[in-house]
C-alpha cells in the first residue's frame, strides 16, 4: 500500500533549484535510506515531504489525499509524519517530559494526566524514564534525540523523517541513537532516513536511493546500491566513503 | 557660612510626597502594561510578510524614537484635543504618551528576541504539527522573553524617570510634588535630596526583584545572569 506518493517535486531557493523533478512511491513498512553528497537535495527532499520547505512545484498524496496549501491542513500532515532533525530541536525551556508532551497537549489538546503517561511510555521506549525530569542542558547528544525521537513518536506518525539524525552527535553518541531507530525499524515503522552511515542503511534500510543534482541518480535494495552501483556517480560517491572507514 | 541642612519641613509633608510616588507608579505602571501588549504587537506587525501590517508598525516605531518625549507628551494632551476633540486628562495623556513610546522601544526588542531564536525551534514546533501562533506562543516567546528581561528592566528605569515630564501638564506625580514642597517651605535642596532618594531606592529595589525573576527564569540552563 502506498503512504506519499510524489510527483514531479521541484525546490528552488532563489535562483537555485535544488529539487529538479523527484518522483517517489513510499509503501508502507518501507525503509529507505536517502544517500547523496551535501548539496546534492537529500534535507530539502525530506523537508518537502512534510512541508517543512513549500515545494515550488509537484504534488505530494498522503493516503491517497492531495496535500494542499492551508496551515489547518499542513498542521495534520504534519502530525502524520514525523521528523527528527539533525541539530535535535528539542525546547530548551522544557523538561524531557514536557518536550514529549508538548505535541499531545498543545496541538491533539490531550488532558494532562493522559498526556503525561503518554510521554513517560515514549520516554521509556527510548530508554530515558529516568531522565523525564531533566533539562535538554543537561542532557548528552544522544539522549537529546533519543527524547527528540520520543517527541516524534508521541505524535503516532504513520511515517517518519530522519534528517541526519547522527550527524552532529560525537562518535560514542552514534550507536545509541541508531539502536533505537533500528528498533522502531522492526517494529515495521515506515521510514525515511537521511544519513552518512552507510554500514547502517546496508543492514537496515529496503530501499536505498542515492540523490545527486536534486534528482535521483540511482535506488534500488541497499544490496543493488550500495554493493553493486551501476552508475559512476554512486560509485564515486561510495569509494569516497570507503577512504575514510578503515 | 555653611549651608544648614534642615530636613523637618519635608518630612513634614511627607504624605504629599507619598501620593506623588504613588502616582508616578501609577503613570509607569499603566504605560508599562500597556507599552508591552502594544510592542508585541507592533512587533509582529513589522515581521510580518504583508507590507500593509510592516509598514505601518515601522513607522510609528520611528517617529516614537526620534522625536523628543516632552513634545509627544505635549502633542497628546494639547493638539489630539484640538484636532480629534478627545478630552484629555493629564494622567491618559501620559500614559497615551508612554505606553506608545514605550511600545515603540519593546518592539524592537521584542523583534530582536523573537529573531535571536534558532529557526531550528519553529521546525522542532512545526513538525509536532504546531500552527505558527502556537509555535510562537509555547516555543519561541517563552524563549526570547526571557533574553529581553535586561533590556526591559532598562527601559522601565528609564521610563519612571522619563515620567517627570508629566509635571509640564500639571500631573502632580512624585517631582511635582517635590516641587511644590519646595516653593512652599524654601527647602529645595532637602526636597529634591529626597525626592532623587526615593526615584534610587524604588529602582534599586524593582532591579533586585528582575534579577531575582532572572535567575529563576534561569532553572532550564539557559540564562541571561552568568
Amino acid at each position: 500500500m502506498t503512504i506519499l506518493k510524489v510527483s514531479g517535486l521541484i525546490k528552488r531557493f532563489g535562483g537555485n533549484e535544488v529539487i529538479r523533478g523527484i518522483d517517489l512511491d513510499v509503501e508502507k513498512g518501507e525503509r529507505i535510506a536517502v544517500l547523496g553528497a551535501s548539496g546534492s537535495g537529500k534535507s530539502t527532499l525530506l523537508r518537502c515531504l512534510n512541508f517543512m520547505e513549500m515545494p515550488d512545484a509537484g504534488t505530494i498524496t498522503l493516503d491517497g489525499k492531495l496535500v494542499g496549501h492551508r496551515e489547518a491542513e499542513l498542521t495534520l500532515v504534519r502530525q502524520r509524519i514525523g521528523m527528527v532533525f539533525q541539530q535535535f530541536n528539542l525546547f530548551p525551556h522544557m523538561t524531557a517530559l514536557g518536550n514529549v508532551m508538548e505535541g499531545l497537549r498543545t496541538v491533539r489538546r490531550m488532558s494532562k494526566p493522559d498526556a503525561e503517561a503518554r510521554a513517560e511510555r515514549e520516554l521509556a521506549r527510548v530508554g530515558l524514564a529516568d531522565k523525564a525530569a531533566h533539562y535538554p542542558a543537561h542532557l548528552s547528544g544522544g539522549q537529546k534525540q533519543r527524547v527528540a525521537i520520543a517527541r516524534a513518536l508521541a505524535m503516532d506518525p504513520e511515517l517518519l523523517l530522519f534528517d541526519e539524525p547522527t550527524s552532529a552527535l560525537d562518535p560514542e553518541l552514534v550507536g545509541e541513537v541508531l539502536g533505537v531507530i533500528r528498533s522502531l525499524a522492526e517494529e515495521g515503522r515506515t521510514m525515511l532516513l537521511v544519513t552518512h552511515e552507510l554500514g547502517f542503511a546496508y543492514h537496515v534500510a529496503t530501499r536505498v536511493i542515492f540523490l545527486a543534482d536534486g534528482t535521483i541518480h540511482e535506488q534500488g535494495t541497499p544490496d543493488e546500491v550500495l554493493k553493486h552501483p551501476r552508475r559512476e556517480r554512486t560509485q564515486a560517491f561510495l569509494a569516497r566513503h570507503k577512504e575514510f572507514s578503515l | 557660612m555653611a549651608y544648614q541642612w534642615d530636613f523637618t519641613p519635608v518630612f513634614a509633608n511627607s504624605e504629599l510626597l507619598a501620593q506623588g510616588l504613588l502616582n508616578t507608579l501609577k503613570v509607569t505602571g499603566a504605560s508599562l502594561a500597556c507599552g508591552l501588549v502594544l510592542g508585541l504587537g507592533f512587533a509582529l506587525m513589522r515581521l510580518s510578510r504583508h507590507r500593509l501590517a510592516s509598514w505601518p508598525a515601522g513607522f510609528v516605531i520611528e517617529v516614537f524614537r526620534t522625536t523628543p518625549p516632552l513634545v509627544q507628551l505635549f502633542w497628546f494632551f494639547f493638539a489630539l484635543p484640538l484636532i480629534a476633540g478627545i478630552e484629555m486628562t493629564p494622567l491618559l495623556a501620559a500614559i497615551v504618551t508612554f505606553s506608545i513610546q514605550s511600545a515603540a522601544f519593546f518592539a524592537e526588542v521584542f523583534r530582536a528576541g523573537i529573531v535571536s531564536v534558532e529557526r531550528g525551534q519553529w521546525d522542532g514546533a512545526r513538525a509536532i504539527g504546531m500552527t505558527n501562533g502556537q509555535a510562537l506562543r509555547r516555543i519561541v516567546l517563552p524563549q526570547a522573553i526571557k533574553r529581553m528581561i535586561p533590556a526591559f528592566m532598562e527601559r522601565a528605569i528609564e521610563l519612571m524617570k522619563t515620567t517627570t515630564l508629566v509635571a509640564t501638564i500639571a500631573y502632580a506625580d512624585l517631582l511635582f510634588a517635590a516641587n511644590e514642597i519646595a516653593q512652599k517651605t524654601f527647602r529645595p535642596l532637602e526636597t529634591f535630596t529626597v525626592a532623587a532618594l526615593i526615584y534610587f531606592v524604588v529602582i534599586t529595589a524593582i532591579s533586585l526583584l528582575a534579577r531575582q525573576l532572572e535567575r529563576r527564569l534561569a532553572v532550564s540552563g539557559e540564562s541571561t545572569v552568568h
